[in-house]
């Protein structure tokens, strides 16, 4: 049977058979994955608007987090400046950018602790409140969970690019980890428009 | 890693190959568990999944024995209400999701990358991940048993039902951990699905060999390519609504709390948005198995291929759109009911198209009655009873009288019994010889057939008219003189059928390794690339990685005047 | 419609007990537009499942290989037909479009029924694992407040086919989720924490109906049974104002004693007694417990040796039912049982 297979049919010469990489596939599937699992709490939080029996309410606390908005969405435009700095074989500008990205990272992370803080020992509005803490929390939570692991892959990216252990290969890794990044500022996106603009009126 | 040199070190996911298995020549148990623990081969993975899933249902299906044991006569008490709650969630949650979903993961593992052409699967460690969140989250499950209070009273194990709809499963109404115990196991197992499906798509994707473009492949990976999809967009909302539940569990968050204006009806929703793509991620695979089977033992290519991957597709999707059937009655608005009653309907046009195309694949053709094709048409006639019930269940105003009746419970063992089921022993029939080397008796497999297939009929036929006379489900006992009592008595008879027929197939299992039939590489002249491969396959698969130019490779070797690439 | 409903209503003698809970044997007007529906789709389905059969049976029939020898020739190969393909995907999609009318316009009738003026009002709590039962009146607000409570057994009227008097349900749960499922009178609908459901029976024959909660609410879920007791328009009209006036006081010594037992234990918590200091809402309403025909929502019918058998230990007759053990004497049981059967 093995020499049936093993006979150099010639097919297709024309067209080369290119498969797509795997870690791209893989991200992207990825990244679906996850919306699926935000979907579901973005609409747990909108079904909830308005319905907290008691408060406080999202209107007593919820005020536009330009700065950190500021600071994540900028973020991705300085990733791809690094991006492209890479191409470039611009090292130390890559390195730059990168820094600065996981610096606004950071920042916005910084913004969400400072939030907390202050909502639950000023504010009184912890996750087992009402139904608006409960949605909150969970909501801002996991998108705040997933920039942690956005700011750890970044992060690995930045130490083995300044040890001088990034090479060519590794130059896809960094393109992947972007579009991870990208997802994760579309997502808030999201939660800023459901949460920060829309129920902040309940 | 592998080749000891320092840059590449995350670079080697992929195509990590060890040329011989560690441990294979001495033969000696260590060496065995050894290689069982730190395998990353999908063959080996694939064959552990379908073993732990089979393990699990001899498990469930000795509770579902004692299930029928109780229901046999009105009024008995040989088992407790308690203990009984927890027999028919433990035996539900099991089946679903320790027995039907590992055994899909085995039979993509395992013959997936083998009908594409490739070496191994895209991610060989996350793919040894999935299987060891799946195995641990079913160990975690019935070591509930033993946990908490324990045994005590047959255990803590979770009494919530298999959709464990809420406020039931709130700390109200569900003390101590037996809850907990349900949704941390079904949070790990479903982040395990979810690696593997993702290891499924990419290895579709990006792995197939030369020449095998998307219209060229089997209708197997076809398929599974869409389960795969299915259960990346339908996992996650199950992992949702129970990390909601943890955090209500836990931290005193309000989601499904009714008293603190939380809302019982959204773990519905949430539940069921996973829960119905779920059954269709377990019968898709069971399509695909068809698709395989039916062919080589009519001798013809499968009829419609593109309408065929055409109607996979379109039953994903639709499915996506479907769930609220399970709540015909909790008083959703007409408008709701009649939106979900549509949708419903309309996945029996795709589903009859692919009965439809089996049939005329086997038309005209010179049907082999080997075992896995005799469980195929069973399938068949079965699975048209399962999908006629499940319409009947659609038709809103009717599944107010039908819902959480023994009607339904007939349906869905129809479905997943004489539909799934069927199809994985049709599967284990049709490739063990691929995996092990060795034909299975055909004389033991008639009996294992004929016995299970009687017993099943007998089991859940009389369960439609018990659900017709008003008898609803998950019920421990029940009165005398409701005319229940004759059709719960033949359905408890079926079991011992059941019961003989599954012992014969463990034992066909047992024997067939040691004394059937040496097979060789091709024993069921069929044309897909995992055939053309020594049996069982090398761990690296193919010595060459072979190309192709039609969708049965293996027909236009043997054909070589007549080749399929012809007339595709 | 037209043609079935004599065929099922012309009974040699009306039953007083219906055991058998037949779907397919309706006798309440929700029930029957149900029923036809049903019928329509099952002979569908049947339809095609005849069909279909027939086909897979032809095809096994017909085409079997004919042994090793005649193995070597393969068939000819097809791999599809346009216009075969297209057929057995138009035919089916017809066939849809048809149960999708029949479906769609039960779920209209049905579910968005104005009810009448003349319409009783219900409103039942699921408890685990007892049904509470409030009869409404009007509030002269529009509104609708409580008349009386009792529980577990439902009382409507006949309603006659010229004078329609249908019974309009308002389904609440005070815990977790139950369904209220008489599958002769009407489909079930969940009984829900914190949403409210509605539902309506319009029944043409009397006698009592079973049903069963239909959705797992716990330990004793299958001891959740229904009963509907349909009556005649007078009789119902009694039954309501028995139902509304004050218990009767106990007459002899030994109930008089068991009076003091139930008022001086916590009886009283849970339980409420009519026109007494017993206010208890956590379990069933005893004021009238002896115009029930069981207790425990069903697990065995009242009298004298049930009520015992209950008092004693309730979770004998229904293991982990959420009333205590009250470790009452024997003496103390007797005297309790012998107020209980007062309760008229
Ligand atoms: C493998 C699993 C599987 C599959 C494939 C299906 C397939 C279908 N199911 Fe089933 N279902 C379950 C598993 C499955 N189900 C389970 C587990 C439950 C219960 C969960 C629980 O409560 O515990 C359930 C419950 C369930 C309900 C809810 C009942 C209730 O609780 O009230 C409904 C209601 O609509 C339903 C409908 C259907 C329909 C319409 C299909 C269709 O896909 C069937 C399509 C097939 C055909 C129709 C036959 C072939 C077609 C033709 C020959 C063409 C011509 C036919 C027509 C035009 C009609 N199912
Ligand atoms: C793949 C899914 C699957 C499978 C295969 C089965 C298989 C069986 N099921 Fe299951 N069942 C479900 C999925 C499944 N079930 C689900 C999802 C529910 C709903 C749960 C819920 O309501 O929450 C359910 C509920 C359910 C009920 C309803 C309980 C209730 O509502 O109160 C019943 C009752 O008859 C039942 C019976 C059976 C029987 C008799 C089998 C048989 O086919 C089993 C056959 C197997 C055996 C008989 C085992 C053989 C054992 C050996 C060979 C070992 C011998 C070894 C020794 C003796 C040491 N099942
Ligand atoms: C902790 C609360 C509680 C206490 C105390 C309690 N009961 Fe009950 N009782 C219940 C509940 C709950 C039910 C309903 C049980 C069921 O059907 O599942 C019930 C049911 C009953 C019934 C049957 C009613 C019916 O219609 O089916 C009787 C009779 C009864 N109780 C009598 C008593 C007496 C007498 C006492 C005191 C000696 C008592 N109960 C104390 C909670 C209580
Ligand atoms: Cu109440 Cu089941
Ligand atoms: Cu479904």
């Amino acid at each position: 049977m093995d020499t049936f297979i093993n006979q150099p049919v010639s097919i297709d010469e024309i067209t080369p058979w290119r498969p797509p990489s795997i870690r791209k596939v893989g991200m992207l599937t990825l990244i679906t994955t996850e919306s699926a699992l935000f979907a579901i709490f973005v609409v747990a939080y909108i079904f909830y608007i308005g319905k907290s029996l008691n408060g406080p309410y999202p209107h007593e606390l919820l005020e536009i987090p330009w700065s950190a908005s500021f600071a994540l969405f900028g973020s991705s435009a300085t990733i791809t400046f690094a991006e492209f700095a890479l191409k470039k074989g611009n090292r130390p500008l890559f390195h730059l950018w990168w820094f600065i990205t996981i610096a606004m990272g950071i920042y916005f992370l910084g913004f969400t602790a400072y939030e907390w803080h202050e909502f639950i020992f000023e504010k009184h509005l912890t996750i087992s409140t009402n139904v608006f803490g409960t949605t909150f929390y969970s909501l801002v939570g996991l998108h705040a969970s997933h920039v942690v692991v956005g700011l750890l892959l970044l992060g690995t990216i930045l130490i083995s690019s300044l040890r001088n252990k990034l090479d060519h290969e590794h130059h896809e890794h960094v393109e992947i980890i972007s579009w991870y990044w990208h997802f994760v500022d579309a997502v808030w996106a999201v939660v800023l428009t459901v949460v920060y603009f829309i129920s902040a009126h309940y | 890693m592998a080749n000891g040199t320092t840059t590449t070190a995350t670079d080697d996911d992929d195509f990590v190959i060890t040329p011989t298995r560690p441990g294979e020549e001495k033969g000696a148990w260590s060496a065995w568990i050894q290689d069982l623990l730190f395998t990353v081969d999908h063959k080996k993975l694939g064959l552990m999944y379908i073993g732990s899933g089979l393990l699990f249902f001899v498990v469930a299906g000795l509770m579902a024995t004692l299930i029928r044991a109780q229901l046999a006569f009105p009024n008995s008490h040989l088992i407790a209400p308690d203990v009984y709650n927890r027999f028919f969630t433990m035996h539900g949650t099991a089946m679903v999701f320790m027995v039907g979903m590992p055994i899909i993961f085995g039979m993509a593992n395992y013959l997936v990358p083998i009908m594409i052409g490739a070496r191994d699967m895209a991610f060989p460690r996350l793919n040894a991940f999935g299987f060891w969140m799946f195995f641990f989250s079913g160990w975690f499950l019935y070591f509930s048993y033993f946990a908490g209070p324990g045994l005590y009273n047959a255990g803590s194990a979770p009494d919530i039902g298999w959709f464990a709809y809420s406020p039931l499963t709130a700390k109200a109404f569900s003390r101590g951990h037996s809850s907990d115990y349900w949704t941390l196991s079904l949070l790990s197992s479903g982040i395990g699905s979810m690696a593997t499906a993702l290891n499924i798509i990419v290895t579709t994707i990006s792995l197939r060999c030369k020449g095998m473009t998307l219209g060229r492949m089997p209708l197997f990976v076809w398929t599974f390519l869409v389960v795969a999809f299915l259960v990346i967009l339908a996992l996650p909302p199950l992992s949702a609504c129970q990390i909601m539940l943890i955090l209500d569990r836990y931290l005193g968050a309000k989601f499904f709390d009714t008293q603190s204006g939380g809302s019982a009806v959204l773990w519905q929703h949430f539940f069921w948005i996973f829960g119905h793509p779920e059954v269709y991620i377990l019968i898709l695979p069971g399509f695909a198995a068809m698709n395989e089977i039916v062919p080589v033992f009519s001798r013809k290519p499968i009829f419609g291929y593109p309408i065929m991957v055409g109607a996979n597709v379109m039953i994903a999707f639709i499915s996506l759109g479907v769930w609220a059937h399970h709540m015909f009655t909790v008083g959703m608005t007409s408008l709701g009911n009649s939106f979900f009653a549509i949708s419903t309907m309309l996945v029996a046009i795709p589903t009859g198209i692919k009965i439809f195309n089996w049939i005329g694949t086997m038309y005209g053709g010179k049907i082999r009655f080997e075992m896995p094709m005799i469980f195929c048409i069973a399938f068949l006639f079965q699975f048209l009873i399962a999908g006629l019930t499940g319409v009947m269940l659609s038709v809103a105003p009717f599944d107010w009288q039908l819902s959480d009746s023994y009607f339904v419970v007939a349906h869905f063992h129809y479905v997943l019994i004489g539909g799934l089921l069927y199809t994985i022993f049709a599967s284990i029939y049709y490739w063990y010889p691929k995996a092990f080397g060795r034909m299975m008796s055909h004389k033991i497999g008639l009996w294992h057939f004929w016995l299970f297939t009687i017993g099943f009929h007998l089991t859940f036929g009389p369960q439609h008219i018990a659900g017709f006379l008003g008898m609803p489900r998950r019920i421990y006992t029940y009165e005398a003189g409701r005319g229940w009592e004759i059709w719960n008595l033949m359905s408890s008879i079926g079991v011992i059928f059941q019961l003989a027929g599954v012992l014969l197939f463990v034992w066909n299992l047992i024997y067939s390794y040691r004394k059937g039939k040496i097979a060789g590489d091709d024993p069921w002249d069929a044309w897909t690339l995992e055939w053309a491969t020594t049996s069982p396959p090398p761990d690296y698969n193919f010595e060459k990685i072979p190309e192709v130019r039609s969708r049965r490779p293996l027909w236009d070797l043997k054909h070589p005047d007549d080749p399929d690439w012809k007339y595709e | 419609m037209t043609l079935l409903l004599p065929a099922l209503t012309a009974r040699a003698a009306e039953p007083t007990v219906y055991p058998i809970s037949n779907m397919f044997d309706p006798l309440s007007k929700p029930a029957l537009m149900i029923h036809e529906s049903s019928i329509v789709v099952s002979l569908i389905c049947l339809v095609i499942f005849l069909l279909v059969t027939g086909m897979i049976a032809y095809v096994v029939v017909k085409f079997p290989s004919k042994g090793a020898s005649d193995d070597r020739q393969e068939p000819p190969q097809i791999y599809g037909s346009s216009q075969i393909e297209l057929a057995w995907t138009v035919i089916p999609i017809l066939i849809t479009v048809v149960l999708i009318l029949v479906t769609t316009r039960t779920i209209g009738e049905i579910q968005d029924k104005k009810m009448p003026e003349n319409a009783v009002r219900v409103t039942i709590i699921g408890h685990q694992w007892w049904w509470e039962i409030h009869y409404m009146k009007p509030d002269g607000k529009g509104g609708w407040i409580t008349d009386f409570v009792t529980a577990n057994e439902l009382h409507i009227p006949l309603s006659p086919k010229d004078k329609p008097r249908p019974t309009a349900l308002t389904l609440e749960s005070a815990d977790v989720i139950h369904s209220y499922w008489v599958p002769q009178l009407n489909g079930k609908t969940d009984v829900i924490p914190n949403h409210q459901n509605h539902m309506w029976f319009e029944p043409w024959a009397t006698g009592t109906f079973l049903g069963n909660c239909a959705e797992y609410c716990g330990t004793q879920h299958a001891n959740m049974l229904i009963r509907v007791m349909v009556q005649k328009p007078d009789e119902f009209e009694k039954w309501l104002a028995d139902q509304r006036a004050a218990p009767r006081t106990p007459l002899d010594a030994i109930a008089l004693q068991g009076r003091q037992v139930f008022f001086g234990n916590s009886c009283v918590s849970c339980h409420k007694i009519a026109g007494t200091v017993a206010v208890g809402l956590f379990g069933p309403d005893l004021t009238h417990l002896m115009a029930r025909t069981a207790i425990g929502s069903g697990v065995a019918p009242i009298g004298q040796a049930s009520l015992r058998d209950w008092v004693r230990n309730p979770a004998h007759l229904k293991p982990g039912v959420l009333m205590p053990d009250m470790q009452l004497s024997e003496a103390q049981v007797d005297q309790v049982v012998a107020y209980l059967m007062t309760l008229k």
